[in-house]
């Protein structure tokens, strides 16, 4: 299975599995989602679970908590990650606090699906990465696949859980894995073990990071499609990396970071995002403190520039092998 | 440089106008308010719940009355009520009265730090909550206290909310008067204006993929009909045929914006159901059976698949917008009292008396007693303490429900309040001279 693939799979179980299960979303049913996310589960699950909403992200969201205290799991898909912003203050001052400001009388376990990131030439207006908003809000669970078999048992441990949780779909790995080479990429999801993804039931829990490499030498943290472009930077280069995809970003998996970081010495932080404020200035923060006496270089930031998306630039704002290697050249250097 | 030169470069056209709304009236003029046509009773009529929404767009400006001033209930609107039903109405107005009362006072002794009186507009939540079945869900504002004492919530876990102290179920977390009470059909309180409205349609949307038999209910003020959440609930329900009453209170002032600020000058607040194909009612929200009669329709039309009301509720806000407001700074001071409409209390009372079913003495006698009730409970609620003063949840409760479980990094946190706490605790006790 390909990711988009898995997520479409995880759905489907869930639907069979809880019938409080409701998918709603611009173009979701009949069509099955611009991505095909959704694709044929209308059509096997009826209308009354899998149906299509008006362009209003607003609605989708605020319709979703008013669902979840009915007592329905309400999955909404937001197109793009950036047409999350109408949608906002529902999710961050309604279903984030809803189980705290009335101390467990309501809850709202949604989980708002979303593609984001850019490697597809979507311009500033399909390609943002807005994901530390999210863990800036008390109450949000964010989680970020990178591979089709996480993306599945990640998806389905976000629809079982209690909290309302964003689910950042990688777009440019939904249908294979790109080396980071914008021209070039790497092989099929069909011929990568990742794409292994079992057909019935799993579940993956929020907040463990998978080590997608060992390595002596350096901690890379990561998620999301810079997973796949790390892996492919160190596979080309003399260097014992140890990279670390982080998977959930809340909750965090701090054992993982801590232990890494203590084994090698030295820590590096690629994403997508523009750089000011985004998680990655959290996970520096968090690693100076707790690991600071092992740290033997200062801790890299390898991200999106502080500009929006540019279209036809996109290859050179997006974090490649170039930064990338260049930002691990110099803090080996140290 | 890009800003371009933004000034009209064609000095022969007419300048443009910006405008800006203003009220007739400001502090120093005398309120005046003959221009407000009072419809005659009955001169709106009952259509059949079932009637498609542009058969009956003439009652999204037209005003549905019962109620004349005399006291007597006319028209086809009227609900009939038995009259211990009218008299239970009369029960539930006269608390909310006493409870305000009582609350607002508290606020001004610097028990809690906010209240918000819904005075001259009890009709509005009180008829809805008693023409609504009990398990029917309400997305209320925060001024909806009316639903509650309908419903028979106790005041002494309004009042326990109200000071945030050691019995205030929603654990001191949220701002007074935002009650949540999901046994008694209350959804949870917001400070952000309308939300609940989108919410409250996902409500009625999933009743109704459930194929259940309850409905929603929502309120938002006329000033909040200006946020987007409010269109796209109107959209959502639209599209869906959601089984959902939408009330638009207006009472005719958000804060210091008069209604012309959320467009109320260029049409009723009713009339925006008509561009969704929703049906819309406009209704003397001062008038007890009016609003009652209205949600009768509303309620038994969403319960036969006919679809969602959007009810605007004409009333008059007689008091500030909330304790820490000054509307004399704003508004003339006539306002309330020259309000064309009346007061639902004293308006209901008329009727009652009319129908030999109550006398002065009689209502005199159960405001009295309801008070003392009010007061007496407010004794209760402020032993388990009041505001700022100690009595409040245990302290490690402030990270608890973040989420289900609580993570690493808030137990951290949690760790090092309580450590702050008995540091801080400490250090009294030393200046105190008790301390080791």
């Amino acid at each position: 299975m390909n990711m988009i693939e898995a997520i479409n799979s995880a759905m489907d179980v869930m639907l069979d599995r809880d019938k409080k299960t409701v998918i709603l979303g611009e173009d979701v049913g009949y069509f099955g989602g611009v991505f095909r996310a959704t694709a044929g589960l209308q059509e096997k699950h009826g209308k009354q679970r899998v149906f299509d909403t008006p362009i209003s992200e607003c609605g989708i969201i605020g319709v979703a908590v008013g669902m979840s205290a009915y007592g329905l799991r309400p999955i909404p898909e937001i197109q793009f990650a950036d047409y999350i912003y109408p949608g906002l203050d529902q999710l961050v001052s309604e279903a984030a606090r809803m189980r705290y400001r009335s101390a467990n009388d309501f809850i709202c376990p949604i989980t708002v699906r979303t593609p984001f990131g850019g490697g597809i030439f979507g311009g500033q207006t399909h390609s943002q990465s807005p994901e530390s908003l999210f863990t800036h809000v008390c109450g949000i669970k964010t989680v970020i696949p990178a591979t089709p078999y996480d993306a599945k048992g990640l998806l389905i441990a976000a629809i079982e859980d209690n909290d309302p949780v964003v689910f950042f779909e990688p777009k440019r790995i939904y249908n294979g894995p790109f080396s980071g080479y914008y021209d070039r990429p790497v092989e099929p999801w069909s011929k990568r073990p990742e794409s292994e993804v079992p057909e019935g039931y799993y579940r993956i829990e929020l907040g463990k990071a998978r080590t997608v490499r060992e390595g002596q030498d350096l901690t890379i943290l990561c998620y999301g499609t810079m997973v796949h472009v790390v892996e492919a930077v160190v596979a080309n280069m003399q260097i014992d990396a140890d990279i670390v995809d982080l998977r959930t970003l809340m909750p965090l998996d701090i054992n993982a970071i801590e232990a890494s970081v203590k084994k090698t010495g030295r820590c590096m932080i690629v994403h997508e995002a523009t750089r000011t404020s985004g998680f990655g200035a959290e996970l520096a923060a968090l690693v100076q403190e707790r690991c600071f006496y092992h740290l033997e270089a200062p801790i890299e930031r390898v991200t999106g520039f502080d500009t929006p998306y540019p279209h036809s630039l996109e290859w050179a704002y997006f974090p490649g092998p170039v930064r990338i290697g260049t930002a691990i050249e110099k803090i080996m250097k140290v | 440089m890009s800003n371009k030169e933004n000034l009209s470069r064609r000095p022969n056209r007419p300048k443009l106008e910006l405008y800006v709304p203003e009220p007739k009236f400001r502090p120093g003029d005398e309120a005046d308010f003959s221009d407000i046509k009072v419809p005659e009773i009955g001169e709106a009529k009952r259509p059949p719940e079932s009637s498609a929404p542009a058969d009956i767009g003439h009652l999204t400006s037209q005003l549905i009355r019962v109620l004349d001033f005399d006291g007597h209930a006319k028209g086809e609107w009227d609900p009939k009520l038995p009259a211990g039903k009218l008299r239970e109405m009369m029960h539930h107005m006269l608390k909310v009265r006493a409870f305000d009362d009582r609350m607002f006072r508290a606020q001004r002794q610097g028990k809690t730090s906010f209240y918000m009186k819904c005075l001259g507009e009890e009709a509005t939540s009180i008829a809805p909550a008693m023409a609504l079945e009990p398990d029917d869900m309400c997305f209320p504002s925060y001024r909806q206290q009316g639903i509650l004492i309908a419903r028979g919530y106790p005041i002494l876990n309004m009042m326990n909310q109200i000071y945030s102290n050691s019995a205030d179920h929603l654990l001191g977390r949220q701002l007074p008067i935002m009650y949540s009470a999901p046994e008694y059909g209350f959804f949870s309180v917001s400070g952000n204006l309308a939300t609940q409205y989108p919410q409250a349609v996902g409500y009625a949307m999933a009743s109704a993929a459930s194929q259940d038999s309850k409905i929603a209910a929502v309120w938002c003020g006329e000033g909040s009909t200006a946020e987007g959440d409010f269109h796209s609930a109107m959209t959502f329900a639209a599209v869906y045929n959601a089984p959902v009453i939408m009330n638009v209170v207006n009472n005719q002032w958000a804060i210091s914006s008069f209604h012309g600020f959320a467009g109320g000058e260029r049409a009723t607040f009713a009339a925006r159901a008509a561009g969704y194909g929703i049906a819309g009612l406009r209704v003397d929200g001062n008038d007890p059976l009016a609003v009652y009669a209205a949600t009768q329709w509303a309620a038994d039309r969403a319960r036969s698949n006919n679809g969602p009301t959007l009810i605007e509720h004409f009333t008059y806000r007689a008091e500030g917008h909330s304790t820490s407001d000054d509307p004399s700074a704003y508004r003339s001071k006539n306002e309330a009292a020259a309000w064309p409409f009346g007061d639902p209390v004293e308006r209901l009372k008329q009727h009652l008396i009319l129908l030999g079913e109550w006398s002065e003495a009689q209502h005199n006698e159960l405001a009295d007693m309801l008070m003392a009730e009010v007061k007496a409970t407010q004794k209760e609620a402020e032993k388990n303490g009041i505001l700022g003063h100690g009595m409040h949840q245990p302290f490690e409760t402030m990270f608890e429900d973040v989420f289900e479980e609580m993570p690493w990094h808030l137990k951290e946190q949690c760790e090092q309040a309580l450590a702050e706490k008995e540091s801080k605790f400490s250090t009294k006790l030393k200046a105190d001279g008790k301390g080791a």
